[in-house]
């Protein structure tokens, strides 16, 4: 039969649409429920008892609650690379073509070969793998781990990339309310009558909290239709913005909270295509002015042993199923309760025509309402059940039992005081309402402007819950300076929350009952923790892990602590609440991620000609963001190698381009430009002539070196200085540091023009001549007019403006020119059309860097942050007549010591060797230690130019050490290689090529 | 977090780039000039020396109120000294690190003429 659990539609709460019939599919059984229904609501319609299997002992577990807080029922939704695990079927909405099932058993659910579990419990107790898995060491991974990992975990991965969007978002508004239960909504109608710009959020898809899951009035209706003609108002208004589906997670700084919006969780595949590319869940970033927390509260069970058998519920979800989803979870219902509002779901069922058997409550007190057919057991407890798939019956106190399936618990209701609690607050101890509430304004710890309102704040009766958030509101939005005239505060009657302090049921069988049902944790695990000396909250749980499933203890922190501070003698607030921390229910990483994954993960930034190489077919390597041509194959090249040598052959045989506008362009203006540099860069700048460019090093104020490049001098007051790739934006903001917070009294300017000029270098023997081709004929750029490290505007193929600088990295005669970035693509073609008659050659990073090391130019790999002006041979570099960053700490004896590092160069002393960056220099005869140590190789390359392998690398006073022949230790690669250590310029020692 | 710029007014933490302690801005004057081989050990050279040790690596690290850096790298490239709780983020003052700075400076030359 169908839905056999479902009450008769007249007595419909008009929540569930009995016309939109849904089909769905439970572990391969196809089931019907309808539009309006959780998947847990379906199944319990469709009476599926047994969901899910516990994290431990495997045991059976039906579904437990009706909200967030479920500990029990996580399921896998959906199926391929759209299947998520670990879902409550409690918030999981139902829709058309849900595929559903369940998780963590091996066979099947009814029959899981992991139940055996359960039998070895007394093995599994608290603390079980740090006394199990100590010894034998050796067997830890090659048998413990892997046992481990297969045990662990609930619900599995679909192991396929996520194939949905996600979002993030900013919102703004004057009052943030969480939660739309009644407290809510009488904040939020009072707020935004009052002006407030307001946000409602709930993480329900239907607002109006447990008005919609009870029968209380509100304003003389029923409660449900109160609230939603109270939503409709909110709608209408302009200053409301209403989030249903929407999980406040956290409490951050300064008024900022983030939200969870699910957009298309409750979609069928069909609806979701037809939705188009929406995001599956929005990130949102709320920023408010005031935030009032109304989240409720959620019930606690009372711990009995096998109080974790499918049919055992907490109350008030028993009786949400039957108000608000028109389902019946037993036919034959058993109620224990310890307080007043236990009875409430005993006469909720009866008007819907359930039966309920008995009412039990530990209280020794005068029953508290009459329930027509059912037997009143007053002063008594349940302590035992029985039912192996389903509850069968519980046996009492007084020797008597009942036939049950279905035992709804209520043990009283906790404040969700979680948010109130992210700022490292504690909540206090509530004796009204035995549980903790957020700490009051003023003692502290309280998100600053979060105020509390309703449940939350222990008003658990609907009068002051209603009354409470109104209030709020009202006073919030008037300190806002919103005082608008607020309609009445809603009136409702104050039901009786009269509770008593019966937490668990003292047993002395081998019986266990449960505290966390998600991760299976026991009263007796608690005791156990205790008594091995785990005392404190903290490490109880830690110890045993309750609390730290999914579910973050909702249900089971109270009740523990209450059995906490029994075995110790103490009060629940002596034994203390362990910190809670966002976010409030499980979010996945995707959503965190949002739209910053895969090559999304940071902008990738093109280089001006990079549309022109990839036409050519160079290989790309990121260099930072930046891609940057590598090399470009040319037909029958075969290995990179190959590409390599012709492109460096080439370029010092005739002439070669390459594109090096990713370097930091810095323009440096103002008066005291000159002094500037000065005090930036460890040598001089302003004797530096106009039209003139100079090498710059520029240390950190420690002393080391931070980074070089060339600074040209464009006019008396206008510098533009060149950084490496990678520190073009730490050198930009270390300027603006030392220009704003160290000499505010220069008049001197900067700003980054990296992105605002392609710039090529034109290297080899032909470069002047390529050069004269596209240079206007105004301009002479002979070795006269324009010498080595001259630098100038000019234009460039008939009146395009350009700069043009000679400087070299190559070693070869060498200029940059740069052009508009615009002009990147054409100014590429140009050069190269312009050098056909040359032979010229583009060249990429490898090239280029095989041509620097050729050279013995520092780059990436020696300044490393661990190299100073003394170790690269630049110690003469800084000037002592002058103030600059690093100036004095360089000078630290053990830096400029005599035998520090130098850098200098290496060939093989068997030229067919090839010599590894990152070997350790040894002295020949001694051993590969670290005491042996002298220094490193820091960058190698394979000298077309000389035909064999070359390295430059810091050794030991490498500078007096010309000829000796060391050892160059690989130990990764297990290989040494005697090395002959010589000037690191290999190619043009004196630098004629640059200057001709 | 929310820094509330001087001229920009409220713009969240994440355009921010963080350094540290406040107390960079007052970096040690110079020692003037020193030739080529002197000792570094003489007795300049090495006051120097422990007034940048000290500048470079000694920092306040208080729980509390706490004067430190902050540059608006995705804004208008400002340097400001926030002075910010470091276990409640509550912002009491937000400057220009322009104007702190040319502020101690005054304060530096006015005692310098005292003396």
């Amino acid at each position: 039969m169908s839905q056999q659990n479902r009450l008769n539609k007249d007595k419909s709460s008009g929540f569930i649409d009995r016309d939109k019939t849904i089909h769905f599919n439970f572990n391969g059984e196809q089931f019907e429920g309808y539009q309006g229904d959780t998947l847990a609501s379906a199944l319990l319609a469709n009476d599926q008892k047994l969901v899910a299997r516990s994290f431990k002992y495997h045991r059976p577990r039906g579904i437990f609650t009706a909200g967030s807080e479920e500990p029990n029922a996580l399921m896998h939704l959906r199926t391929g690379a759209y299947q998520e695990p670990n879902v409550r079927a409690t918030v999981a909405e139902l829709f058309e073509g849900l595929e559903a099932r369940s998780q963590n058993h091996r066979g099947s659910l009814k029959h899981d070969l992991m139940a055996i579990n359960d039998f070895l419990s007394p093995f599994l107790t608290a603390g079980f793998y740090y006394k199990t898995f100590m010894w034998p060491k050796a067997f830890w991974e090659k048998l413990y781990e892997p046992i481990i990992r297969q045990s662990a975990g609930l619900g599995e991965l679909s192991g396929q990339e996520d194939p949905d969007k996600y979002d993030k978002g900013f919102l703004h508004c004057d009052i943030l309310i969480i939660g739309a239960g009644p407290s809510g909504l009488a904040a939020a109608l009072a707020a935004a009558q009052a002006g407030s710009r307001v946000i409602l959020a709930d993480e329900d898809f239907v607002m109006g909290g447990r008005l919609n899951n009870e029968t209380y009035q509100v304003n003389e209706m029923h409660g449900a239709a109160w609230a939603k003609a109270t939503l409709a108002e909110l709608a209408s208004m302009d200053n409301v913005r209403l989030m249903k589906r929407t999980t406040v997670l956290g409490a951050y700084d300064h008024g900022i909270y983030s939200a969870l919006e699910r957009k298309t969780d409750h979609l069928s595949a069909s609806d979701i295509a037809y939705n188009g590319n929406k995001p599956r869940q929005v990130l949102w970033r709320i920023y408010s002015k005031r935030a009032i927390l109304s989240a409720g509260s959620t019930e606690r069970p009372i711990a009995f042993p096998n109080n974790d058998r499918p049919g055992v519920m907490l109350a008030g979800a028993v009786r949400t199923y039957a108000n608000r989803y028109d389902v019946a979870v037993g036919q034959n219902v058993s109620i224990f309760t310890n307080n007043d509002d236990g009875w409430r779901t005993a006469s909720d069922l009866v008007a819907k025509g359930v039966t309920v058997q008995a009412v039990i409550d530990s209280r020794d007190i005068h029953p508290v309402a009459e329930i027509a057919g059912a037997s009143i057991e007053m002063g008594a407890h349940v302590i035992d059940t029985k039912g192996r798939h389903a509850l069968q019956s519980i046996q009492l106190s007084n020797g008597k039992t009942y036939d049950t399936d279905c035992l709804a618990v209520s043990g009283g209701w906790n404040p969700n005081v979680q948010l109130s609690c992210h700022h490292r607050g504690r909540p206090q101890w509530n004796e009204d309402i035995l549980s903790f509430v957020p700490s009051g304004d003023g003692s502290g710890g309280l998100p600053p402007e979060m105020h509390i309102a309703g449940a939350a704040n222990g008003h658990l009766d609907l009068s002051s819950a209603l009354s409470s958030g109104y209030e709020l509101a009202k006073s919030l939005s008037k300190e806002l300076g919103n005082a608008s005239k607020v309609g009445g505060c809603p009136k409702a009657e104050s039901e009786s929350i009269a509770n008593s302090a019966f937490w668990f049921v003292k047993t002395d069988t081998k019986s266990r009952s449960w505290l966390d049902f998600q991760n299976d944790v026991t009263t007796k695990d608690v005791r156990l923790a205790q008594q091995e000396g785990f005392t404190a909250v903290e490490h109880v749980k830690r110890y045993t892990t309750l609390g730290m499933a999914t579910d973050q203890g909702k249900t089971s922190n109270i009740p523990a602590m209450a059995v906490m501070a029994d075995n110790e003698g103490k009060t629940i607030p002596e034994v203390g609440t362990t910190i809670f921390r966002p976010p409030y229910t499980p979010v996945s990483i995707a959503a965190y991620a949002g739209r910053s994954r895969g090559k999304e993960f940071r902008p990738t930034r093109l280089t001006p000609s990079h549309r022109w190489a990839k036409e050519q077919g160079a290989e790309f390597v990121e260099v930072g963001a930046w891609m940057r041509a590598q090399w470009f194959s040319k037909d029958g090249e075969t290995h990179w190698r190959e590409s390599v040598d012709r492109e460096v052959t080439q370029t010092r045989n005739s002439v070669g381009i390459c594109d090096v506008s990713t370097l930091g362009k810095i323009d440096i203006q103002g008066r005291d430009a000159g002094e500037f540099l000065n005090r930036v860069y460890c040598n001089t700048f302003s004797t530096l002539k106009v039209g003139m460019v100079r090498y710059g090093l520029m240390l950190r104020e420690d002393g080391f070196a931070m980074d070089d490049g060339t600074t040209a001098r464009l006019g008396e007051h206008h510098y533009l200085m060149t950084t490496t790739t990678a520190n073009a934006v730490g050198v930009s903001r270390h300027l603006e540091f030392c220009r704003q917070c160290l000499w505010p009294d220069l008049d001197v300017h900067v700003i980054s023009a990296t992105e605002q000029y392609a710039q090529y270098s034109v290297a080899g023997p032909n470069a002047r001549k390529l050069l004269q081709k596209i240079v206007d004929p105004e301009f002479d750029i002979s070795n006269e007019a324009f010498p080595f490290m001259a630098c100038g505007d000019i234009t460039v193929c008939g009146g395009t403006a350009a700069r043009l600088f000679r400087i070299s990295f190559s070693g070869e005669l060498a200029y940059e020119i740069a052009v508009p970035t615009r002009y990147g693509y054409s100014m590429m073609k140009t050069l190269m059309q312009a050098g056909e008659e040359f032979d010229a050659v583009i060249y990429g990073t490898e090239a280029l860097s095989v041509m620097r090391i050729e050279k013995g130019h520092a780059a990436g790999n020696e300044l490393t942050g661990q190299t100073t002006a003394h170790n690269l041979g630049m110690g003469r570099m800084v000037s002592k007549k002058k103030d600059s960053i690093g100036n004095i700490m360089s000078e630290r004896p053990n830096l400029i010591k005599e035998d520090a590092n130098r850098l200098v160069g290496f060939v093989p002393v068997d030229k067919s060797e090839k010599l590894s960056a990152g070997a350790h220099f040894i002295q020949k005869g001694k051993s590969a230690i670290t005491e042996n140590d002298e220094g490193w190789m820091s960058s190698v390359a394979f000298s077309p130019s000389l035909g064999h392998s070359i390295g430059i690398g810091f050794i030991k006073s490498g500078h007096q050490r010309m000829g000796e022949i060391v050892t160059a230790s690989n130990l990764l690669q297990g290989k040494e290689i005697d090395v002959e250590i010589v000037s690191a310029h290999f190619i043009d020692p004196d630098g004629e090529r640059l200057r001709v | 977090m929310i820094i509330n710029h001087p001229l920009l007014g409220p713009r969240d933490s994440s355009e921010f780039v963080y350094l540290g302690d406040a107390c960079l801005i007052n970096r040690p004057a110079w020692v003037g000039e020193r030739t080529e081989g002197e000792d570094v050990n003489d007795a300049k050279t090495a006051e120097a020396l422990q007034q940048y040790h000290d500048y470079v690596h000694l920092r306040q690290n208080n729980a509390g109120e706490h004067k430190e850096l902050w540059y608006h790298e995705q804004g208008d490239r400002s340097w400001l000294v926030v002075t910010r709780n470091t276990i409640t983020h509550e912002i009491y003052n937000v400057e220009l690190a322009k104007d702190v700075a040319l502020a101690n400076k005054t304060a530096r030359a006015t005692q310098g003429g005292k003396k």
